[in-house]
């Protein structure tokens, strides 16, 4: 990354990835940044999945030995909080880093330094977490930590305090990402591009962090309750002292549920481009789809008892949660309409990406529909804490989010790499990866029927729940052999992949104006948008256009090199170093009060140095004629 | 025992049962679909046909001994593999009591629903895969189609009109579900949640008994469930749904079993370790076996001394009660008339004099976590201890 370099040759932009170990702990590029994402969650993916195979290889016949008691209760707790928030998020977070300011003509975020600010606090935070596994007391009360099984009176171990202060960390960095990428979407947009001119993806993004910036906070303060419970002796969950444990419940979940729609917009975006692009049509009625992500994000916030229809809120507490969550459906159902119908009458070209969408899109319903039954209280106190409620939120993140965000890596890679994935391997992946999610989830909805309650290690054997165990066992194995398909394909692509041009799919939006990968600076000249679908109407001429109601011009590809004199911002080390020490601080608490105040100075002192060091400093990376 | 003024009418009171039987009005509210006070909706809405035709075959007679009442019921029981003649121990669709029925019902509606749009969205998908796959070669581009207002305001009421039809029987059924027990003189329990085990006081009939539920058929069985340490819940799938036992508070339950048998439940909410362990068995009795099985229990087996003073010694009675023996501790399960019960610790394992003495030899190996101690006693001392509780009959 040599600042002076201002040319805009293919070498250069594959040099965007370039530079030693310094570059990229120092970087504030929202493209690298964006990587770092996408990299750690992949690993982490690995991680929650190999939890998750001991816990179905215990599962797999009645009266499993292959882990304990307390060690399976410690597997689904770090299945489920890796999988949410060391995968899910960040993987989302990866798109949303690298695309936003693509899809929106803007040459970084807001606030870049923020930006590595947030990865590194993540990052650190999900070391935080880990670590529980090597002093051999990991976290055992579920994702969800329901008091008062966390009190220090029933358990005393660490494992909850590495989880309680690792997710607060990274509670910090989610909430900072969330006002920067709130910041950037609402500013930084290229002139011309209005709210409703604004891809669908990038409109999902929005309404994320907004979920995000209003749910972190309840659960921040859910953990300080704990927090001072399992330190300080107060009794915010302990009954016997006057408190309550049912306040962790209505806490957690009025974080809990917004939770869902952080963990599956992103997937109803990527599915709004993807389809699109692919069935060669606009997005069918997108100011339908924009508002129906709106609502449900919105409804998402009046929902969170109906977790709860089992802790006895009363008629009335039920009744209106279950209307509430069953309105929910109805705009969910606006948006498969709206998929459904951009693919009819269209091209459809079947490449890896659409498949992905597609079976994102299909799945999606099943998940749908059995949220649709317990939204229903008389049905729920039957499916609440069974397999029929651990089917459900596995076709909902699992068929949802997982094969949706799938689809974003597909149809983006060329973008971020350069290069082409395979699409044999990638076909090959998506129908192993189907069948294996049908075969290991699909039989769940039977054992929940069968009453097989969620989270036990082991189950007597004359219940009839073998058989059903033992296939989703084999589909967690197909699910697993599918992953590994996509690791290959994309290290097969990495080494040897076709070269991508800048617009592999022939698609509509800004992000494929450029090369691939982009430039550093993005955008060689800031564009001019039009229409909602910019490059489109470029290519195709132009046509009526739904955001403008008139016939529209289109934004060409980038000229090869910038005509005006670029600025970016120059690395910097102070925003790794106050996120090492505000783990430092979290992690400090485990060991003892020095611990604290060192890290804390630390942190100040990172704070300090990065609040007066200067954007741009000498030498930063220009580019452009005056450079 | 609570009576309920006259004024003052459960919703699913039949109305005009005053004089008749409880256990016939209890088979018209079960059998056919009551609209209560809380009938906020007009009965027609309801009958729509086709969904009519599908709906729980519920005009079964009681008497006829069907295991499945239920289409849906049996295809689900079909797909997750059940023998029909063989119920399932923890089926939710198979329920034996009103307060599962009504939850089935609901059930039925809601599978049929989800059911018919799941067929109808997938297919549409499919069509619209199949029906514009592009051709090879084919660059053109098709009509740039960018919405069509009257469709969106289509697949905006359809839904909306679905969810009417399913929040009509839901509503309707909450409020069932959460009044008060049906039978004006239901039968008081308390059940309190205990890592890992559960407790069930009759505080009407001065009984105390452990992970072993008795109730009589035809007649109400009123719940007060609370917890003496974390959060447990109360599951008796074949009962019906759950219902939380919190520390600190306390909540209701209630059902009217209407077959004789022993039902399966276990904790549904994680407890720790031994969360998976914690289960029990209800006995549903007909009244005769009922009335003699509380008979035995407050003429209690009287204990021997001898067997008393091994049980004293061994600390035993630090945490154990047995009714009409000095032995009153409060902290683990009562076990007057141990040698009654058909399972030990919390229905893991079978009562035999075998599995008790590995359970007193080593309680963590049948239950991890378990709270009881290992107190080191030998092979003399737990053979009279075997002998002791085995003899309490």
């Amino acid at each position: 990354m040599n600042p002076s370099t201002a040319t805009t040759s293919p070498q250069a932009h594959e040099s965007i990835y370039a530079g030693g170990l310094k570059s990229w702990l120092t970087t504030v590029d929202h493209k690298r940044i964006g990587v770092l994402y996408g990299v750690t969650a992949l690993i982490y993916f690995v991680v929650g999945g190999v939890e998750a195979l001991i816990i179905r290889v215990q599962l797999a016949s009645a009266d499993g030995t292959v882990v304990g008691a307390d060690t399976f209760n410690q597997l689904f707790t770090m299945h489920g909080t890796t999988m949410v928030f060391l995968v899910l998020m960040p993987l989302s977070a990866a798109l949303f880093n690298y695309l936003i300011p693509l899809m929106i003509g803007a040459r970084d975020v807001a606030f870049p330094r923020l930006n590595a600010f947030s990865f590194w606090t993540f990052f650190f935070g999900s070391i935080l977490l880990n670590l529980s596994f090597f002093i051999g007391d990991p976290p055992d009360a579920g994702w969800f930590g329901y008091a008062n099984l966390t009190s220090k009176q029933y358990n005393p171990g660490m494992g909850i305090d590495f989880w309680l202060l690792s997710l607060q960390v990274m509670g910090v960095a989610s909430i900072a990402s969330a006002i920067n990428f709130t910041v950037t979407i609402l500013n930084m947009r290229a002139p011309g591009m209005s709210l409703m001119r604004m891809p669908l993806f990038v409109w999902m993004a929005l309404v994320v962090q907004v979920l995000m910036l209003l749910a972190f906070p309840p659960i921040t303060v859910a953990f300080i309750f704990l927090l001072f419970d399992r330190f300080f002796g107060t009794h915010f969950y302990i009954p016997d002292a006057g408190g309550t444990p049912i306040l962790w419940q209505h806490l957690f979940w009025i974080f809990g549920h917004p939770e869902v729609y952080i963990l599956i917009l992103p997937s109803f975006g990527v599915v709004s481009e993807v389809l699109p692009t692919f069935a060669r049509k606009p997005l069918f009625g997108a100011p339908f789809v924009i508002f129906s992500g709106i609502l449900i994000g919105f409804l998402g916030f009046g929902v969170w008892s109906h977790h709860m229809f089992t802790t006895g809120l009363g008629a009335v507490a039920d009744t209106a949660f279950s209307l509430a969550t069953m309105l929910i459906a109805i705009p969910t159902a606006v948006k498969i309409f709206n998929w459904i119908a951009t693919l009819w009458g269209g091209h459809i070209r079947f490449q890896t990406p659409l498949y992905f969408a597609v079976g994102m899109v299909s799945l999606f319903i099943i998940g749908g529909l059995s949220g649709v039954m317990h939204a229903s209280p008389p049905v729920d106190i039957q499916q609440h804490d069974s397999y029929f409620v651990v089917a459900h939120l596995h076709y909902v993140f699992f068929g949802g989010t997982v094969f949706g965000l799938f689809g974003g890596i597909y149809y983006w890679w060329p973008k971020i790499t350069g290069r082409m994935l395979g699409e044999g391997l990638g076909k090959l992946h998506f129908w192993l990866m189907l069948i294996g999610m049908n075969l290991t989830f699909f039989p769940m909805h039977f054992l929940g029927m069968d009453g097989m309650p969620r989270r036990i290690y082991t189950y007597a054997a004359d219940l009839g729940w073998d058989q059903w165990n033992l296939i989703a066992t084999i589909g967690a194995f197909v699910i697993a052999v599918s992953v590994l398909v996509f690791y290959v394909n994309a290290l097969k692509s990495l080494r040897s992949g076709a070269e991508a041009s800048g617009d592999p799919w022939d698609a509509a939006t800004l992000e494929w104006t450029m090369s691939s990968p982009p430039p550093e600076y993005n955008f060689a000249e800031v564009p001019r948008v039009n229409s909602a679908r910019p490059y489109w109407l470029h290519k195709y001429g132009p046509t009526r256009d739904i955001s403008t109601r008139t016939r529209a011009d289109g934004t060409p590809a980038q000229p090869e090199h910038p005509t005006e004199r670029v600025d970016l911002p120059s690395p910097s080390g102070w925003p790794i170093l106050a996120a090492l020490a505000l783990t430092g601080v979290a992690g400090g608490a485990l060991v003892g009060l020095p611990a604290v105040l060192l890290a804390g100075a630390v942190l100040v002192f990172a704070v300090y140095r990065w609040a007066f060091q200067p954007l741009e400093r000498v030498g930063h990376p220009t580019f452009g004629p005056d450079s | 025992m609570r009576r309920r003024p006259e004024n003052q009418r459960h919703p699913l009171d039949p109305g005009r049962g005053r004089g008749v039987p409880f256990d016939s009005r209890l088979r018209r509210l079960t059998s056919t679909r009551r609209i209560g006070t809380l009938a906020l909706f007009p009965r027609a809405i309801h009958v729509v046909v086709w969904i009519r035709l599908l709906r729980p075959l519920e005009t079964v007679s009681r008497e006829r001994p069907t295991l499945v009442k239920s289409l849906p019921g049996t295809l689900l029981l079909l797909a997750t593999g059940c023998s029909v003649a063989e119920p399932s121990a923890y089926s939710t669709l198979q329920p034996v009591s009103d307060y599962g029925r009504l939850v089935l019902d609901v059930y039925g509606d809601l599978f049929w629903w989800t059911a018919g749009i799941f067929v109808v969205v997938e297919l549409l998908l499919l069509y619209a895969l199949v029906r514009y796959r592009g051709r090879d070669g084919d660059s053109g581009v098709p009509d740039q189609v960018h919405g069509f207002t009257a469709l969106e305001i289509g697949w905006t009421l359809i839904p909306a009109a679905i969810l009417f039809f399913i929040a009509i029987p839901t509503v309707r059924t909450i409020f069932q579900l959460h009044g008060p027990p049906p039978d004006p003189d239901p039968l008081e329990i308390t059940v309190v949640g205990h890592q890992w085990w559960w407790e069930f006081q009759y505080p009407e009939l001065g009984i105390v008994t452990a992970n072993e539920l008795h109730v009589p058929v035809g007649r109400t069985t009123h719940l007060t469930l609370t917890s003496a340490d974390v959060i447990h819940s109360f599951w008796v799938p074949r009962l019906g749904g759950k219902r939380d036992l919190n520390p600190g508070s306390e909540n209701r339950m209630w059902f009217t079993p209407t077959e004789t048998g022993v039902f399966y439940g276990q904790c549904a909410e994680l407890c720790g370790t031994s969360h998976a362990n914690m289960r029990m068995q209800v006995f549903v009795d007909d009244t005769a076996a009922f009335e003699e099985w509380v008979a035995s229990m407050r003429q209690p087996a009287v204990p021997d001394s001898a067997g008393t003073m091994t049980f004293l010694i061994s600390g035993c009675a630090a945490c154990h009660a047995i009714d009409g023996s000095p032995a009153q501790g409060k902290v683990g399960p009562n076990l007057t008339n141990m040698g009654r019960r058909t399972t030990l610790a919390s229905a893991l394992i079978e009562n035999t004099p075998e599995n008790m003495a590995g359970w007193l030899r080593n309680p963590d190996s049948v239950k991890p976590g378990a709270m009881m101690p290992d107190l080191n006693l030998d092979d003399q001392r737990i053979d009279d201890l075997v002998r002791f509780l085995e003899g309490l009959r």
